[in-house]
């Protein structure tokens, strides 16, 4: 042991916080990264929003070369590199790298990862795909403007998206993808095989649990887009003609709705990926908070590995404008509803959850709070979208963007800054400020739900998605005053988040230095002291209990048992 | 950082199965996925064409055919390099190595012979959809087989130089369930691609 010690301590700065195999330094590599692109594509947000509440006036510094007016090419680019920035490099770095790296050895009681290099190669991997997307916007065509979905024949075609950019853009979100997979290898491996001894699979905290399942998900469908993705690239630079057809394939044809049978593939697992996680935390932050066992603790995992199966076969709900056949449709509608069941059993045990507990109103537990308020909101307008004939109307329409940015804006970036909040001491060894948390929350929760209740309103008067103005068509010219409150919302929530970044940043340097527990929590994060050793157990610990152990009444001094405590203390 | 440092690797995994063998599961498991991904694409294009041509008129299907054969003797030759380590025959253990990176080997040399002769035929990338499709599966195959017979070198370069024995092979079983892998996707394209 001595000698591993040594080595330890004779790392290098550069070993040590850049090329380093610790998972609590690469998750906060992850986190830093994706707080950054967070940043970036929320600016991106702002733009859009203001070219639809002001189209085609003027802004000030930006877009020189056009009299300071946002060509429409470039507000395609902008909502574009929004959403692939905020899906692969924003939320899946925080929500993923960050988090699953941080928590998933903690809360197993494990040492590290099972493959600490991999872990290393998964971050820098994804770091060079950040690269590649910012550089985009450099070269000449500028970035990708093909929507997030990046759809062929559009994204296909060189003379149809113009230059380097669409090119660049299949690279960075292979690279992401890449990193993910090996990501989710990871977490796999690790979950399965290196649990300490105690620690059974229906011990674990459902923040692991959401991570593992998450981690299957990626596992076996970013092969997937994958292959789609290194076919629409030959398609772009190889004369290959997978997905395109008619006048535009030089030799016979292929097909191009393929490209979106493979893509939604992926894609929609992918939104699973994405939000297992912030179910997890959810199932935890109440639980904590709430000082009560989460309720229903297995019929929460079950019905999590339930939607992790059928989240696989309802792809098609993504393409019922598409032509389908109504047959196959209404396979997948029925099949997408029947989503709504699991997700009625964990959001029940949520609600139960906190009945009658002992709330503590904290900032993680004011934004857990949160995301089952908007979650609510998302999943119950998911059902409008499942429904075909509702579809053929609010498809591509602002219906259809409001409803993802409840569950994925909303409900995942909730869950970004409440694990945020509430692993901050365990990561950084300070406290947040808590007032600040909770100004910051109640203003993000007003501003957020305002942008996105206009985005219902628009997209039910059938306002579409992805258009430069709503303005020059006469039937929306009188949704002029809802794309300007949403564009006001916009800036507020934009200026709101400054509070979070001088909070995170202030408490870095800083802030009140935390304690052990600080939230009186049960599982094995909080059982180590920051900062915690390479290795981050002084011994192997044993599990006793589950991972939510709150309020027994036998025990007397306090309402909590860790869950490698083994005897309750002796009742006086 | 502190001074206790716990190599949790040492602790028994849960599974009983080592993590370096599991986490080549779950890597397989991702690459199923990923000749899935291309393999249905395939059957999707070609389904939806208007016209397939005949395999059999443009593929050298012989040579094709022995190129099979030689990648399942290369996965023999693989299941007879494990059983050598197993049994402490570091002599065997490196002639089946060096024997099973031949055989990858020649299958790539076969495989580049077809596609230099497929090319000048007329038969591109681009020319046709069963062109571009031919290519794209075997090529994404061929790379997997050129990193398998990278591996299986380092392999042997390692048995060489006295590393593995009967308690110690963990690299070998997991390599060798790499290439039999390979081996069975270059099976199922071989069929698909040159059969029907």
């Amino acid at each position: 042991m001595s000698a591993t010690t040594d080595t330890h301590h004779e790392l290098g700065f550069v070993r040590k916080y850049i090329f380093s195999v610790d998972h609590k330094v690469i998750a906060k590599q992850y986190l830093f990264l994706g707080i950054a692109f967070l940043l970036l594509a929320g600016a991106f947000a702002l733009l859009i929003r203001w070219q639809l509440a002001y189209p085609f006036q003027k802004l000030p510094v930006l877009f020189a070369d056009s009299d300071h007016i946002m060509p429409p090419e470039s507000y395609n680019m902008l909502f574009t590199m929004h959403g692939a920035l905020m899906v692969f490099f924003a939320i899946t770095p925080i929500v993923i790298g960050a988090f699953g790296n941080f928590v998933i050895p903690l809360q197993i009681g494990a040492g590290d990862m099972a493959f600490p290099k991999l872990n290393m190669l998964s971050f820098w991997t994804m770091f060079v795909g950040g690269v590649i997307m910012i550089a985009s916007f450099f070269v000449p065509g500028g970035a990708a403007s093909a929507g997030w979905t990046g759809y062929a024949p559009l994204s296909s075609n060189a003379l149809m998206t113009i230059g380097w950019g669409q090119t660049m853009w299949i690279l960075g979100i292979a690279m992401a993808g890449t990193s993910s997979l090996m990501g989710s290898i990871n977490y796999i491996a690790t979950t399965l095989n290196m649990r300490c001894p105690g620690m059974t699979l229906m011990r674990m905290p459902l923040t692991t649990w959401g991570l593992f399942f998450t981690s299957v998900l990626n596992l076996l469908w970013i092969p997937v887009v994958a292959a789609a993705l290194f076919l629409l690239l030959l398609d772009r630079v190889g004369g290959t003609t997978f997905f395109l057809a008619g006048p535009l394939a030089s030799s016979e044809g292929g097909q191009p709705l393929l490209y979106q049978h493979l893509f939604w593939g992926f894609g929609h697992p992918e939104v699973y990926i994405l939000i297992f996680p912030v179910w997890g935390l959810v199932g935890d932050l109440l639980s904590v908070f709430a000082r009560k066992p989460a309720f229903g603790y297995k019929a929460t995992v079950y019905s999590m590995a339930a939607i992790t199966v059928v989240s696989q076969i309802v792809w098609g709900h993504h393409m019922f404008t598409s032509g389908m056949n109504p047959i196959v449709g209404h396979t997948f509608v029925i099949l997408t509803v029947s989503v709504s069941v699991p997700t009625a059993i964990f959001f029940l045990n949520w609600l139960c959850t906190i009945w009658h507990g002992s709330l503590r109103l904290d900032t993680p537990m004011l934004f857990a709070l949160g995301i089952v308020f908007v979650f609510g909101i998302g999943g119950l307008t998911g059902l409008f979208n499942a429904l075909q004939a509702v579809d053929l109307y609010i498809h591509d329409t602002y219906f259809v963007v409001a409803h993802f940015h409840y569950t994925l804006a909303a409900s995942v970036l909730f869950g970004a800054l409440a694990g945020i909040y509430y692993w901050f001491p365990s990561m950084f060894g300070r406290q947040m400020n808590n007032g600040l948390g909770k100004w910051h929350f109640w203003l993000t929760f007003i501003s957020l739900n305002a942008v996105f209740i206009a985005m219902f309103a628009l997209g039910i008067a059938g306002h579409p998605r992805r258009v430069a103005t709503g303005m020059e068509y006469q039937l929306f010219k009188s949704l002029a005053g809802w794309n300007k409150f949403a564009a006001h919302s916009t800036m507020m929530l934009g200026a709101v988040q400054l509070l979070f970044v001088w909070n995170f940043f202030h408490s870095l340097v800083r802030g009140k230095r935390a304690e052990m527990n600080p939230w009186k929590a049960s599982s094995l994060e909080w059982t180590v002291s920051w900062p915690q050793p390479h290795g981050n157990f002084e011994t192997v610990p044993e599990v006793h209990r589950g991972p939510h152990d709150f309020s027994s009444p036998e025990y007397k001094d306090r309402d909590w048992m860790m869950q490698s405590e083994e005897v309750p203390p002796v009742a006086t | 950082m502190s001074e206790a440092v716990l190599d949790t690797h040492s602790v028994e995994p849960n599974t009983g199965v080592s993590n370096a063998k599991l986490g080549m599961w779950l890597f397989l498991a991702s690459e199923v996925m990923f000749f899935t991904g291309l393999i249905g694409a395939y059957i999707v294009l070609r389904l939806g064409a208007d016209a397939w041509p005949d395999p059999n008129e443009i593929l050298a299907t012989g040579i094709l055919a022995t190129n099979t054969f030689i990648l399942i003797v290369s996965s023999v030759t693989m299941v007879m390099a494990l059983h050598a380590v197993q049994h402490n025959d570091r002599g065997k253990l490196i002639l089946f190595l060096v024997l099973t990176a031949l055989f990858g080997l020649t299958f790539l040399c076969i495989k580049a012979y077809d596609y230099n002769h497929m090319w000048h035929e007329g038969t591109t990338l681009s020319s046709s959809l069963f062109g571009s499709c031919y290519y794209t599966l075997t090529g994404f195959h061929g790379l997997h087989v050129l990193a398998g017979v990278i591996s299986i070198a380092c392999l042997a370069i390692g048995a060489a130089r006295g590393s593995w024995n009967s308690e110690q092979y963990d690299a070998i079983e997991n390599i060798g369930l790499y290439w039999h892998f390979v081996d069975l996707v270059w099976i199922i394209l071989f069929a698909i691609l040159c059969l029907i």
